[in-house]
């Protein structure tokens, strides 16, 4: 179908898998740790060996009313650990810890900009804990099984299935993921799997009041597949409608490599978890005085931030929106205000300038070979004059090829301004005396020659004169 | 020296006056275990010259013997309970040669006070059972009558005590699985309040009900290890925070005057279907609780009737769950020749298990299924807060409720294990307290005329072991000394 969107109604509900910052796991002592050599970062909770015994890490449970509490959540002074049951591998007690009736978190909201403008608001579900799983690695001569992300923290998000667009999808998970950065919750890093989706995706007739059958999207690791994952599988469900067939309930997984959605289970193949609570925890206390404590000591949030960006700095919605992005780039955005004195023109420098070179290098604002200082440095010599403009741009390009500072570049290619009358009206007086035809046009009235007086003395001076200076001194002498 | 018949307090008394060492005395155990033990089967593994070691390391801390209130007493374990470098197999081929990386938190206490581990013990695998025929090595005898089953779960550890082989060990009770065999075998044996013990390095059947607690020949000797080993450890979510008594304290003089005027409750109609002769000495024993002064009160248990029904949905569901680990993925038994990941499943779980186990999980996997959760899981859970309601009401009205331990003494090898609901109907007086989580005592309470054991059950209120201990403890005062325990019989290993 060429645009399914005519037709049909996108439905889509997201759930994210955030994997929470903390040192050590869900229940035990073993660390939390990215990238060691497999199965070091586990003891005997994470193998399932008989005898362990699961025991709350309180890190893990704050982090997760810190998330509650930033996405607005109604937090459940009880909530309950259940088992839910499968047998895998990578899963070696049989069973996940998780909750399941009595999540710790039930309703709120994530609030973000689409690009025509207009914002949307989305409903969660709930927000529920429970341990990650270990990792399979299918090779040629077997599976292989690392359990050191085997009770990893996580939250797990739920949304209502309010959202409309694959961009609406895109914008949703963009601004959690920087929420969740923001309060120091979950890095984010979609490649190593520490921040994951699965979309439900469902498509219906305008107007229809019944949801179409669900297919749930896994395997989808980077926001650019998110959009292209749900497109695809849109176009998928309305062709397949379009032939009278019907959609069936399936898990389906993202292959980005052949760009297409792949059967992975059916419903009828679907697991009956056996979820119940688990007798090993006793329910999961939140007290008011930990809500209480956490919400005073949340950290300043995006929306939070932008307001302020668009009060303090004066900026316009849309910078503030693309400077609070992210933590990281906000903060640079704020040392080179600050530094450089100037708000506006420094966010001009971040989102026109830097940004955009960042961007074209698939450089991420941490990696950025220009200093926030060295920034506002640059910002100052066009505001003092000592630069001009033009020159300021020539520098940039300097500072992000080699990292040096603009004084250092100024004064190494010696591009500094000319604002000495004297020595400028040398060069005046040349150009003049080398061009009488076009004195003479100027002198008959063709006063737009100006220009071309300037443009050489520019020339002659390779573009380090004070611009003002010279067109004064040019109007001097033509016109004395 | 005859230390087969010697009590935890007789061994203490012993090393004070230096009348014989922690090495002599593990040495004799060990011997006396070799020579013997090849009837009655109580030990799975005995490990000598571990066992000689830690004796030994004990004994060169003679001078602190004051502050180690288990100096060189020798501790047989079942063999579901961890301890570092021994096997924990659960009685299961599943976990054949599976070796301890950890030491439960129970034992770690014992090993602290100054107690010697002498082995592991036989137990109905995974403590699925209550004759200790369900062992996936080999079936226990009955010291006291080796054509008898010992009861179980603690099967084994409960034989051990019994035949002189050791003077205490360490069972699990999850429906009657320590008072049961204790009843059977002529011990005390004690089942605590849920969450007074770590269930840390507990291979767990049904997490909910499981308790550690001790088999010994006496009241005080049940009450010292059980103060040794209970208490919060920071590895068992389920255990409470309070300080444990000191329960040893009370066990003198002191607690007649205590169990005065102490109201017994007594359910009558509780006792219908009991033998005649478990019923007679039950009444027997009531009336020395009535001349040390107790007042006898009848109470009403209405939902004790569903205990055993109630008990075989919740242990089953727990257990489905808490055994799903056992996949021959990590660690344990694997099938030799797996087709695939599902045969790998189905076959190492298919041949490890022994037909107690696989039928309990097979139940326990139904009750939790979709769309059957509600009619049993989640009804038994309703009616065990009624049973809970039960005996809250009960303690309105008295301070101990008293009961038979077991329907019936030792019963023949073979003679129930083919009818798995007459089995299950061994637990009927053990099962409440496990449901409700209070703690309770079996007691000898006299022989019948087969000569085999009687007990009686005592229970008390949550936390409160320490009216049961004197209670129990003026009640033994009272009854006086056992006839012809095997323990005292001059082979040693009984009859």
């Amino acid at each position: 179908m060429k645009n399914p969107l005519e037709k049909y109604e996108v439905v889509i509900g997201l759930e994210v898998h955030a994997q929470l910052l903390t040192k050590s796991k869900m229940f035990s002592e073993a660390p939390n740790q990215f990238g060691a050599n497999p199965n070091e970062m586990i003891g005997p909770v994470c193998s399932g060996q008989p005898g362990s015994l699961p025991i709350i890490n309180q890190t893990a449970i704050d982090l997760g009313v810190r998330a509650g509490v930033a996405l607005h959540c109604k937090i459940h002074e009880e909530s309950v650990f259940a088992r839910k049951h499968y047998f895998y591998p990578d899963l070696p007690k049989g069973y996940q810890i998780s909750q399941y009736e009595r999540p710790y978190c039930t309703g709120g909201y994530v609030e973000f900009a689409l690009k025509d403008g207009s914002t949307r608001k989305i409903n969660l579900v709930r927000i529920h804990f429970e341990e990650d799983a270990g990792k399979s690695t299918h090779a040629s001569h077997g599976t292989l099984v690392d359990l050191n992300r085997a009770g990893v923290p996580l939250i797990e998000i739920v949304s209502e299935p309010e959202m409309r667009s694959s961009e609406e999808a895109g914008q949703y998970l963009r601004k959690l993921r920087s929420i969740l950065r923001y309060a120091n919750i979950c890095d984010g890093n979609m490649e190593q799997g520490n921040f994951r989706c699965d979309a439900n995706v469902s498509i219906r007739l305008h107007g229809a009041k019944e949801f179409g059958t669900r297919v749930e999207l896994k395997n989808i690791n980077s926001f650019r597949y998110v959009e292209k994952a749900i497109d695809y599988e849109v176009g998928r469900q309305a062709d397949a409608l379009e032939q009278g067939e019907k959609i069936r309930q399936e898990t389906r997984g993202w292959n980005a490599t052949k760009g297409v959605s792949e059967i992975m289970r059916e419903k009828e193949m679907a697991h009956d978890y056996r979820y119940f609570p688990d007798p090993d925890l006793p329910p999961l206390v939140i007290s008011p005085q930990l809500i209480q404590k956490i919400t005073t000591e949340m950290p300043e949030l995006p929306d939070a931030k932008r307001v302020r960006f668009i009060e303090e700095y004066q900026l316009s919605e849309y910078n503030a929106d693309v400077l609070t992005n992210s933590q990281e780039l906000a903060d640079f955005y704020e040392r080179v205000a600050k530094g450089s004195g100037n708000a506006k023109s420094a966010a001009n420098w971040v989102m026109n300038e830097l940004l955009g070179r960042l961007n074209a290098v698939g450089k991420e604002i941490d990696d950025t070979p220009v200093s926030a200082e060295n920034l506002a440095l640059l910002v100052k010599n066009v505001d003092s004059d000592k630069i001009s403009g033009k020159i300021a741009k020539t520098v940039f390009d300097e500072m992000f090829a080699s990292g040096k500072s603009p004084d250092a570049i100024i004064a190494e290619k010696g591009l500094v301004q000319i604002s000495d009358p004297a020595a400028l009206e040398a060069v005046v007086k040349k150009v003049i005396e080398a061009s009488p035809s076009e004195v003479a046009g100027y002198k008959a009235g063709k006063t737009k020659l100006l220009g071309f007086f300037v443009g050489q003395v520019m020339k002659e001076t390779k573009g380090q004169a004070n611009p003002g200076l010279v067109n004064d001194l040019v109007k001097k002498h033509l016109d004395g | 020296m005859d230390f087969n018949r010697l009590e935890i307090l007789d061994l203490l008394e012993g090393y004070q006056r230096k009348e014989f060492s922690p090495t002599e005395v593990a040495q004799s155990l060990l011997t006396s275990i070799e020579k013997k033990d090849s009837e009655i089967r109580s030990f799975l593994q005995v490990r000598p010259d571990v066992t000689l070691d830690a004796a030994r390391a004990v004994e060169k801390r003679s001078s602190e013997m004051q502050k180690l209130p288990l100096y060189g007493v020798p501790i047989a374990i079942k063999d579901n309970i961890l301890v570092t470098g021994w096997q924990a197999t659960a009685a299961s081929k599943i976990l054949k040669n599976y070796v301890a990386p950890f030491t439960a938190m129970c034992v770690e206490r014992l090993e602290s006070a100054g107690a010697v581990i002498l082995g592991k013990t036989n137990l109905d695998e995974f403590a699925m059972g209550s004759s200790t025929e369900n062992s996936g090595v080999a079936p226990t005898r009955n010291p006291w009558n080796t054509d008898r089953v010992p009861g179980g779960s603690s099967g084994g550890s409960a034989a051990a005590v019994a035949a002189g082989f050791a003077p205490a060990s360490l069972g699990t009770d999850t429906g009657g699985s320590i008072r049961q065999p204790a009843s059977l075998c002529g011990l005390v044996g004690v089942k605590p309040t849920y969450g007074r013990v770590s269930r840390f390095g507990l291979i767990a059947f049904a997490s909910s009900l499981d308790q550690a607690g001790p088999l010994t020949r006496s009241v005080w000797d049940a009450a010292r290890v059980l103060e040794c080993m209970a208490g919060y450890g920071g590895k068992d979510a389920t255990v409470s925070r309070s300080v444990v008594p000191k329960y040893t304290e009370n066990l003198n003089e002191s607690a007649f005057g205590t169990v005065r005027n102490l109201r017994v409750g007594v359910c009558t109609s509780w006792l219908e279907g009991v033998d005649p002769e478990v019923r007679a000495s039950f009444e027997a024993a009531v009336e020395k609780l009535k001349e040390l002064g107790m007042r006898p009160v009848e109470i009403e248990l209405p939902n004790v009737k569903y205990a055993l029904s109630t008990y075989y949905l919740v242990a089953t569901s727990e257990a489905s769950s808490n055994l799903a680990r056992f996949d021959g993925v990590h660690y344990g038994y694997r099938t030799p020749n797996p087709k695939d990941l599902n045969d790998l499943y189905c076959s190492s779980r298919g041949e490890g298990f022994g037909p107690e186990v696989k039928l309990r999980i097979m139940l326990g996997t139904y009750a939790l299924s979709a769309g059957y959760y509600d009619a049993y899981y989640g009804k038994a859970n309703q009616v065990r807060r009624l049973i809970q309601q039960d005996f809250e009401a009960a303690f309105e009205k008295c301070d101990v409720i008293a009961s038979p331990t077991s329907p019936t003494t030792a019963f023949k090898i073979g003679e129930k294990i083919s009818d798995p609901l007459t089995m299950y109907l061994s637990d009927i007086f053990t099962l409440p307290a496990n449901l409700a989580g209070i703690p309770g005592i079996s007691v000898p309470a006299g022989v019948d005329s087969g000569k085999l054991p009687i007990g009686m059950q005592l229970m008390g209120r949550h936390f409160d072991e320490s009216t049961l201990f004197q209670v129990a403890y003026c009640y033994e005062r009272r009854r006086g000394a056992l006839a012809n325990p095997p323990w005292r019989s001059k082979s040693g290993a009984g009859a």
